[in-house]
């Protein structure tokens, strides 16, 4: 690993940082506390390993934003696939609360050509006590006579069904059959695993097994064929990074999931390079498609044009004169318009200190948009990240920044209190905690119904939503009524 | 209103200890109302002379919800003016068998099923307690007192000692109380002797051992109690006997089950394992 020059801020060091995890901790019962104490620990660069333990089950009695199996299948992985019909497979709640919600944009007709919809086989009684087996068949086969165009059908189990064992594998082997349409199951109960993390696994899992080399693009392959893998189109991001990777020469073949289209996802083995984004939800994709079909995967950051900037030289290394030309232009380009948005927007934000307490990767990828706009990160943390991506987090942050794994609200409160930083960026749970603290706040899950914030078109929303923010005259008007 | 639950190792005769004795109490003028609590639903059949009644989850299946159903839908009435009620639920395999018990009783307890001028309940319950929905009739305010169905068989008294760690647990919680053994007897070796020294250990009585009778298979065909079949019959009075002793029960117990060597041990003592078994090692012997 290149060696990077260890970043620094004002007034943290291991000391103070460890300080304040100890003064925290000090209010749990003693087994609680010996059970959170490894999940919080200043940042070490040097070490390139991670400083925290992860990927563990949360500690009862705190409250956590983890989500669970279904909501990493459902939520994450196969919702943003548009062109399929996705059952969530047991009560309503489930399938009900994670509809539209996470704001996975789609393009197409809806109904034609995409399929934003709620389908469920609403659980009741009976289905529990005899199974609910016989209904997903007569729902499958409604989904295929309502929505003829749909090209797969998605079958998400909630937690009853892995209680009462209905053999929903076996329900869409014959369905997929009798309609001549893929099915494809999904063993995601929410009891699974200690977060959604396993769910993201689980639906990798289940595109290997049901859905890769099961179609083969209609054109020929080019040199420039290339697969946008862990992008979920959060606001639009797909589209942003999509179009600046065409404009670079690149054929984008498929999008993995955000405005996916199934087919095109199942003949992703065709591709020449995959770029991955979300690491944490799809890297298992990634390693099945380089080990069993050679395809390389690229780690890239498309945000702010620092990162941005590196990611499409790491890219275009990987390709010929044609690419790296092109790519070089396309960075000129654009070099002076990002100029012109930190030009206008860092005198307002620079020294500004930001807080984030995300999922799985962008407490670290956001650093360096952040970091663009002359800000610094003095504390991050993920919902459900593992190992692997704390490793990847400890060379983007500053020397003896606190990192938190699974964060209670409590642990975040005290460390907002103490670092005081001038914006948080996390969850809708944690929004109004914070912003009654008279922080600003931004909802870095959904982009706070904003968004595209990837690539260079992103760049621009980021920088704009990060000073109203941050900048908003609401939180000077706060007074405390006690 | 006793609440009573009836216990045992499958196919041990728990729904046909259970009918005959229920007849029995009825023949003495009591009041009573069976709940089966068995997706079979053959816990009713005897007293109602048909092959099954109309299960509660059946007609909850059938109609859609639980709202969907009235108690006189899925209340028959059966000799002696016995009320009768099945839970159903699922066939082998699939669903939740113990889910619909749960289901079935919260319905009972909703429509008012459970009546101040009875005398008993009995809850007639599947072989093994394979899940919390088949302890629902003995959990908080249902049945307090269990009856195990047992045999001089190993197997059936496996089972009787396990069902009374089960009960050891809800007891230590609720009211719940061991309250006898019922031997069906199979003809085994010294039957009602080591039934009697199992109850001991385990703190409890052989409330009767119920001798062996084709005239029980006799009046299962004819879908009839023995009582009813044929109340002269010596058979028909080891179950008003067993009616009776039940009716006057006093014997309420936490029970004090068996470590599995204990249980072995018992059955040596009786001679039904010997140590030095002449059998043992001539199959391997004849293989070699």
């Amino acid at each position: 690993m290149t060696t990077v020059e260890t970043k620094k801020i004002d007034g943290i060091t291991r000391e103070s940082t460890q300080a304040m995890i100890d003064k925290t901790l000090e209010i749990y019962p003693e087994k609680a506390r010996a059970k959170r104490a490894p999940h919080l620990a200043p940042n070490a660069p040097e070490s390139e390993s991670a400083c925290v333990k992860s990927n563990r089950k949360t500690v009862p009695g705190v409250m956590s934003a983890r989500g669970c199996a279904y909501a990493g299948a459902k939520g994450v992985v196969w919702g943003p696939i548009r062109d399929m019909v996705h059952i969530s497979h047991g009560p309503v709640g489930c399938g009900w609360y994670s509809w539209g919600t996470r704001r996975n944009l789609v393009s197409g007709i809806n109904g034609v050509s995409s399929f934003s919809m709620h389908m469920t086989s609403d659980f009741q009684e009976k289905d529990i006590v005899y199974g609910g087996d016989k209904k997903l068949a007569v729902l499958l086969k409604e989904a295929k006579e309502l929505f003829p165009l749909a090209k797969a059908i998605s079958v998400l189990s909630e937690c009853p069904v892995g209680l009462i064992g209905d053999d929903i594998n076996s329900v869409a082997r014959t369905m997929s059959k009798e309609l001549d349409l893929p099915v494809i199951p999904c063993n995601c109960e929410g009891f699974r695993g200690v977060s959604q993390s396993l769910g993201h696994h689980i639906s990798n899992d289940s595109i290997r097994d049901y859905v890769i080399e099961t179609r083969e693009f209609p054109e020929p392959a080019g040199p420039y064929d290339l697969a946008l893998i862990g992008d979920y189109n959060i606001g639009g991001d797909v589209w942003s990074v999509k179009s600046l990777l065409e404009e670079c020469g690149f054929n984008v073949k498929a999008t993995w999931t955000g405005d996916g289209e199934i087919e095109k996802i199942a003949a992703t083995h065709q591709v020449k390079l995959a770029v991955i984004h979300c690491y944490r939800s799809m890297n298992y994709m990634a390693r099945v498609l380089e080990e069993k079909h050679g395809i390389p995967w690229l780690e890239l950051n498309f945000f702010g044009p620092t990162k941005i900037r590196q990611s499409l030289r790491k890219l275009a290394e990987r390709f010929d004169d044609v690419i790296k030309d092109k790519v070089e232009a396309v960075i000129a380009k654009y070099d002076p318009i990002m100029q012109a948005i930190v030009d206008e927007y860092k005198p307002r934000l620079d020294g500004k200190k930001v807080m984030l307490y995300v999922g799985g990767l962008r407490p670290r990828h956001t650093v360096g948009a952040y970091e663009d706009l002359g800000m610094a990160v003095v504390g991050a943390g993920y919902e459900f990240a593992h190992n692997d991506d704390y490793e990847r987090t400890a060379p983007e942050l500053a020397d003896a920044t606190v990192i938190y794994d699974d964060a209670s609200e409590y642990e975040l409160e005290k460390f907002v209190d103490e670092l005081k930083p001038d914006l948080v960026g996390s969850g809708i749970k944690e929004k109004y905690l914070i912003q009654k603290m008279g922080i600003p706040f931004r909802q870095m899950h959904s982009w706070d119904y904003s968004g595209p914030y990837h690539g260079y078109q992103g760049f621009s929303v980021f920088a704009r939503d990060i000073d109203l923010a941050v900048n908003s005259p609401t939180w000077k008007l706060l007074k405390a009524p006690f | 209103m006793r609440q009573i639950a009836i216990y045992g190792k499958g196919g041990i005769g728990k729904s046909t200890t259970a009918q005959n004795t229920v007849a029995g109490l009825s023949a003495i003028g009591k009041k009573v109302m069976i709940v089966g609590c068995d997706p079979k639903a053959d816990s009713t059949r005897l007293m109602l002379h048909a092959k099954a009644q109309t299960t509660v989850m059946d007609l909850i299946r059938e109609r859609g919800t639980v709202d969907d159903i009235e108690l006189s839908d899925v209340m028959k009435y059966g000799y002696g003016g016995t009320k009768c009620v099945e839970s159903g639920g699922p066939e082998p395999g699939v669903g939740c068998a113990g889910r619909g018990v749960i289901t079935a009783i919260n319905f009972l307890e909703a429509e008012g099923a459970y009546t101040p001028d009875l005398d008993f309940v009995f809850y007639d319950v599947l072989g093994d307690v394979v899940c919390g929905g088949f302890a629902m009739p003995i959990r908080e305010g249902k049945a307090e007192e269990i009856y195990i169905v047992v045999s001089g068989e190993m197997m059936a008294m496996y089972a009787a000692n396990n069902i009374a760690k089960g009960i050891l647990k809800y007891a230590t919680s609720g009211k719940v109380r061991l309250a006898g053994l019922i031997c069906n007897s199979r003809n085994t070796d010294k039957e009602s002797e080591l039934i009697e020294a199992l109850a001991k250990r385990l703190g409890t009585q052989m409330i009767h051992f119920v001798p062996r009778d084709n005239q029980v298979q006799r009046a299962e065909l004819r879908r009839m109690t023995v009582i009813e079949y044929s109340p002269e019959h010596k058979q028909a009075e080891e179950y008003r006997q067993l009616a009776r002793k039940i009716s006057e029960n006093k014997k309420l117990v936490i029970p004090t089950p068996l470590q599995m060597e204990e249980l072995e041990e018992l059955l040596m003592e009786f001679g039904i394992i010997q140590d030095d078994d002449p059998n043992v090692g001539l199959a391997e012997a004849a293989v070699a």
